[in-house]
């Protein structure tokens, strides 16, 4: 194949995973809706239940969470979540075809510019999330996280997309490899950990609302959502794990980047805008893995500090990219 | 209660609260009591009871609960966070440090707000006195509460593992089985197992006979965390280290010149506030050919500057005669200071020929306007037209030319700017002045531009424009003539020095290993009791992961049950 025409596989590809992403979405919110759900994470959240003969030290099953429905996902609707899996998997697979294709029709890897550096975030996300439902009982929220994969790969593919060609030569290096796809898994990563935050200030919401007696009326948009929801704890510590995964990749994405920028720009950190919202995003980060060691900052205050961390990140990819220009503005638009 | 164990040692069975202690480790996890315990609002700095005059300490009350509000995680975490949202303006206000010119567009279209900003150092905001004492402050809570978390952990370390509490069964797991045998025998195999594992352990007996085991595992997680923050303090002292001692400077050389690390040579210097002159390295650099390809769109593929260099006191003997290839992300190491190709551009050779038939030739650098390298300079000639028969000299008579270079003019319509930054089909366009270039007033002005306030007061008059091909000459309405000879190429380089550049790098690294050790080791204990009537228990707790650790709990219990011969008639 010539690069002319592995330039259009790499873009019926993009259009193939964008709708196999909005089938898994669809998928995911029919099981959502029709699904018994609710249960399936309490149980998640109690794990000390697994242990052998005479266990059972004192378990802190929350006293809020209502009665859990007494199936998990069942039936008709669970076959649709089964089948937004297989879509999601599908459109994973098109678009690591999608960023291969571009890698060898440019003659370089696929993370030079800023739609492949979203598209390379999306399908981090993706089969981050594959691999969480997999080990969790979750994957009937999989809309919620398709939703801002479609918007942003679909963002990606018609704002910010360029056609396939080399590299400037600033981005010519090994550090390429190594800088910015760390950096894409970072988002990637961050990503799925600030909507399982999301879910949880909706869950915990919820509870609390509950709890305070307002259960007569049951708590509207919003936390109502926090209902069908799994519980607290266990979607607490999900996001953690998540963060507490992504934060050293982060950090290693920030370092080879001053590694770089000492052999390219002569100085290892410069406050370039860029550079100065990564610094920000660490900072929150940190922040939010502190808040969660400590009283009074825990729970739900600890986990707006992770949605602050993503909104930061946001930030830095769009909003620096496109209204503050700097050393990093290599998004070829 | 308290009984002697073989070691001799006095043990009192604690609750499981005591068998928490200590467990739950920063930054996951760690409740007041354990912020208390590892240094985080540690209730009194020394307090040891009542040590010194009572007026004493009544003096420190007051400085002490500030250091306990300093270092409190509560306080690092609004320094946190004031840290992130003050760098939040080193974004959106331009900084002189990134770029001066922006600065001053800055000062000019906000000429009433821009001053009162640079009060408050909105465009010096990482060199500003509030962003330093947030950074200083966290450092210093970070100390505080680093110093005795260290102690904590060194005793942690050497210390044993915590007896057993009484009830084994309320840990968040256990299990027990009946078993046969001696009782210090079984503890002995179940120890030789949590061994085998890597657990720290220790056998105990208990007053009623009954034997324990103590196992602790995951040490690595509070060392790891404590790396990584100790080497946050060598980063810091790195970095400043560097501004204080480090120096930078940057050239612009045409190609066929050379340059000297002397700060004379340079366009630009600035030195770390600690730096002397005399601690500049001596080497020697020549542009031999500056290679610039492209693509058809006119996007640069690759930058190459061939050079040579000399370092050492050779330098001042003998020409550059180490050839290098400088390019973007490749950077000329020399000893003591690193040399970086940053920019750039063209020069037009220029050769004036006055009224005397003299020839003035020169190469300025014109600097790039845009991205197809349409170049702006000045072709300035204060010396140009004196009669050599004269003594008097005339400054009514020099010249000027400025205007722009373009590497490609455009086949057609007005030559103003290039369609290609390859020198495909270089051009001139020039303004011709004579007059008084103000050059002779002594004050330094840019060699890129004319004094337009000359222009402006008449001293300077235009005599007319050109666009010249190569090899074209113009002729002036005095006779005299200029030629557009030819072109080089010229680099901009960065040079400079960071000594803090190693210790940055070091501590950067023992971060992320810290921090992956912090985030990923599980700080667990176990405890192994066999009675003398036979029953064998066994419970542990994990503050971090006890999904993970509730399947090793199990795996090391079969293992364990292994050891011990079971009881007849019971499983």
């Amino acid at each position: 194949m010539t690069d002319a025409q592995l330039a259009d596989l790499s873009n019926t590809l993009l259009v193939v995973a964008i709708l196999a992403y909005t089938v898994a979405m669809f998928g995911y919110a029919i099981e959502f809706a029709f699904g018994r759900k609710g249960v399936v994470a309490s149980r998640a959240a109690a794990p000390a239940k697994r242990v052998l003969v005479g266990a059972g030290g004192p378990e802190q099953e929350e006293a809020t969470a209502p009665p859990a429905p007494p199936a998990p996902t069942a039936g008709r609707a669970a076959w649709f979540g089964r089948f937004g899996v297989a879509a999601a998997v599908i459109g994973a697979l098109a678009q690591l075809g999608c960023l291969a294709a571009r890698g060898f029709a440019a003659g370089r890897v696929p993370w030079g510019n800023m739609y492949e550096f979203v598209s390379v975030a999306c399908v981090v996300g993706t089969i981050t999330w594959l691999v969480v439902s997999a080990r969790r009982p979750v994957r009937y929220l999989g809309m919620f996280v398709m939703l801002p994969v479609v918007l942003l790969l679909g963002l990606a593919g018609t704002v910010l997309y360029v056609d396939a060609g080399p590299l400037m030569p600033a981005l010519n290096s090994y550090w390429l490899w190594i800088h910015v796809s760390t950096a894409s898994i970072s988002v990637g990563i961050y990503l799925i950990g600030g909507v399982l935050s999301v879910l949880y200030l909706l869950r915990e919401g919820y509870d609390r609302r509950v709890a305070a007696g307002r259960a007569a009326n049951a708590p509207g948009f919003p936390f109502g959502v926090g209902r069908h929801l799994p519980a607290a704890d266990g979607l607490e510590r999900m996001t953690f794990r998540l963060h507490a995964f992504g934060f050293p990749i982060w950090t290693f994405a920030i370092i080879c980047g001053a590694i770089w920028a000492e052999a390219a720009w002569s100085r290892y950190w410069g406050w370039d805008p860029k550079e100065t919202w990564a610094f920000i995003s660490w900072v929150v980060y940190a922040a939010y893995l502190h808040a969660r060691a400590t009283t009074g900052w825990r729970g739900p205050r600890a986990a707006a500090i992770a949605v602050l961390g993503f909104v930061t990140m946001m930030i830095n990819l769009y909003v620096i990219n496109f209204a503050v220009s700097g050393l990093h503005s290599y998004s070829g638009l | 209660m308290s009984t002697v164990t073989p070691s001799g040692e006095t043990v009192t069975p604690p609750d499981e609260q005591d068998a928490l202690t200590g467990l739950a480790t920063a930054p996951e996890d760690a409740t007041a009591r354990e912020d208390r315990r590892a240094g985080r609002t540690e209730p009194d700095g020394g307090g040891r009871g009542p040590s010194g005059p009572g007026r004493l300490n009544a003096l420190l009350e007051e400085p002490r609960r500030w250091w306990r509000i300093l270092t409190s995680m509560r306080t690092a975490l609004v320094l946190l966070f004031l840290l992130a949202l003050a760098a939040v303006p080193g974004s959106t206000f331009p900084q002189r440090d990134l770029n001066q010119n922006k600065v001053e567009e800055y000062f000019a279209e906000h000429p009433k707000l821009a001053p009162v900003l640079d009060k408050l150092s909105a465009f010096d905001v990482f060199a500003s006195p509030w962003f330093a004492a947030i950074y200083l402050l966290l450092f210093i809570s970070l100390v505080g509460c680093l110093v005795p978390r260290i102690r904590v952990h060194a005793r942690a370390m050497v210390k044993r593992p915590p007896a057993a509490p009484r009830h084994l069964d309320r840990l968040p797991v256990s299990a027990s089985a009946p078993v046969t045998g001696d009782p210090s025998a079984l503890a002995d195999a179940a120890r030789g197992v949590l061994r085998r594992a890597r657990w720290r352990t220790v056998v105990r007996t208990e007053e009623s006979g009954a034997v324990t085991v103590s196992a602790e595992k995951g040490y690595l997680r509070e060392t790891g965390n404590l790396a990584f923050h100790v080497a946050l303090v060598g980063l810091l002292v790195g970095v400043a280290s560097g501004s204080l001692w480090g120096w930078k400077a940057s050239v612009l050389t045409v190609e066929g010149n050379a340059f000297c690390d002397t700060v004379q040579a340079y366009d630009s210097f600035s030195p770390g506030s600690r730096m002397r002159d005399a601690a500049l390295p001596s080497f020697c650099v020549q542009l031999d050919d500056f290679q610039g390809t492209y693509l058809a769109n006119g996007q640069p593929e690759d930058f190459l500057a061939k050079v040579k260099y000399i370092q050492g006191d050779r330098a001042f003997t003998q020409d550059p005669d180490t050839e290098y290839d400088l390019k973007v992300n490749h950077p000329l190491r020399l000893d003591g200071a690193n040399v970086y190709l940053i920019n750039h551009g063209y020069a037009p050779v220029l050769r004036y020929t006055d009224r005397y038939g003299r020839v003035f030739e020169e190469t300025p650098a014109f600097l790039p306007q845009d991205v197809q390298l349409t170049s702006e300079g000045a072709f300035v000639l204060p010396d140009v037209n004196q009669d050599p028969k004269s003594t008097v000299r005339t400054t009514d008579v020099q010249m000027a030319f400025t205007g722009f270079f373009l590497p490609t003019a455009p086949p057609s319509g007005p030559p103003i700017r290039s369609i290609s930054p390859e020198a495909k089909d270089p051009a001139v366009t020039l303004v011709g002045y004579r007059g008084d270039t103000g050059l002779d007033s002594g004050i330094a002005r840019s060699v890129y531009s004319i004094d337009q306030n000359q222009v402006d007061s008449g001293a300077l008059k235009s005599v007319g424009s050109k666009k010249l091909s190569v090899g074209e000459v113009w002729t002036l309405d005095d006779g005299t003539t200029l030629q557009f000879a030819g072109y080089r190429e010229f680099m901009t380089v960065q040079v400079g020095h960071d000594p803090g550049e190693m210790l940055v790098l070091v501590s950067a690294g023992f971060m992320l290993v810290g921090l992956i050790a912090s985030l990923t080791v599980r700080r667990r204990r176990m405890f192994v009791r066999v009675t003398g009537d036979g029953e064998l228990t066994v419970g542990g707790l994990a503050r971090t992961d006890p999904d993970r650790f509730a399947d090793e709990f199990q795996s090391l219990v079969e293992r364990i049950e292994r050891t011990a011969p079971a009881k007849e008639g019971a499983s």
